[in-house]
């Protein structure tokens, strides 16, 4: 399956692509922001996003807006501090299919990812 | 600004080191932070505002950022690497952010975080914002997270001013 990660942490991209990894998932691809992951799901084609929320030059919700605009089945699961109820509701309502909350385990994380793809291919 | 702030802060730091470093943190008690400290060399400054205005600064030795990195990284780093200031700008954003999000009702927005590298140096704010500055250890060495924080001026700004030890 292919993943791309988007988000400026090269630190959160690394621990992400780990966690992705031991999962065993291999074709992954990184974007810095939301301009950068624009300019590569074209050609990337992604079957799931992790994203972001505050990032610089593109937040992860504009992303997620302008993808959506694209793509309207691509599972999304953004990966932010952003907590409050609202911003969950922003998201969802923007398009995002799941949510993980910073600072995660690699359990939380594999188990959404597990979640989001089920629901899709349901 | 209020206890429930500092407390706020206190459990999001235990929290992330817990969770993302799966390091216990010891936390002394916060103290009013009247002239800044010039000891340390690494520290990431991210920037509220909204309901709450302020900032947020956490601080360490360079030895310590090193090893705390590491062990984030899961790898070694260079000294004055991009990592090193890439990965203590992080921990910073997820500790402000977790804190955040426990100050009910209060709509707040955080920046993304600049990071000094620089000998003893010591971060300056505004000086009608109250500092408090909240002492913690783990295994590894300590730390500190100051907050400065106030509910919301229109008419103030805060300005944050970094100097070295060496300058003064």
């Amino acid at each position: 399956m292919k993943i791309l990660l988007v988000d400026d942490s090269k630190t959160m991209r690394t621990i992400q692509k780990s966690i992705l990894t031991q999962m065993g998932h291999t074709e992954i691809e990184e974007a810095v922001d939301g301009v950068d992951a624009l300019s590569k799901v074209g050609s990337f084609k992604p079957e799931l996003l992790l994203v972001d929320w505050n990032m610089p030059k593109m937040d992860g919700l504009t992303f997620v807006k302008e993808y959506r605009a694209m793509d309207t089945s691509t599972p999304i699961i953004m990966v932010t501090t952003e907590a409050e109820k609202s911003r969950v509701i922003d998201a969802i309502k923007a398009g995002v299919n799941n949510y993980v909350v910073k600072p995660f385990t690699p359990d939380v994380l594999s188990q959404r990812i597990e979640e989001t793809m089920t629901k899709a291919a349901a | 600004m209020e206890q429930s702030h500092i407390l706020a802060f206190i459990k999001s730091t235990r929290n992330v080191f817990e969770t993302m470093l799966q390091l216990s943190v010891e936390v002394g008690t916060p103290v009013l932070s009247t002239v800044p400290d010039s000891s340390f060399d690494v520290s990431a400054i991210i920037g509220m505002s909204g309901d709450l205005d302020g900032s947020v600064v956490l601080s360490f030795r360079r030895e310590t950022a090193m090893r705390l990195v590491s062990i984030f990284c899961g790898t070694e780093v260079a000294d004055d690497a991009e990592d090193l200031i890439d990965a203590v700008g992080e921990l910073a954003n997820m500790i402000t952010g977790g804190a955040k999000a426990q100050l009910d009702g209060k709509k707040v927005t955080i920046s993304c975080p600049s990071v000094v590298i620089g000998a003893q140096h010591s971060v300056h704010g505004s000086k009608d914002l109250v500092r408090m500055s909240i002492p913690c250890s783990y295994d590894c060495g300590e730390f500190t997270v100051e907050v400065a924080v106030r509910p919301s001026s229109a008419s103030s700004q805060d300005q944050t001013v970094i100097s070295s030890a060496e300058a003064a």
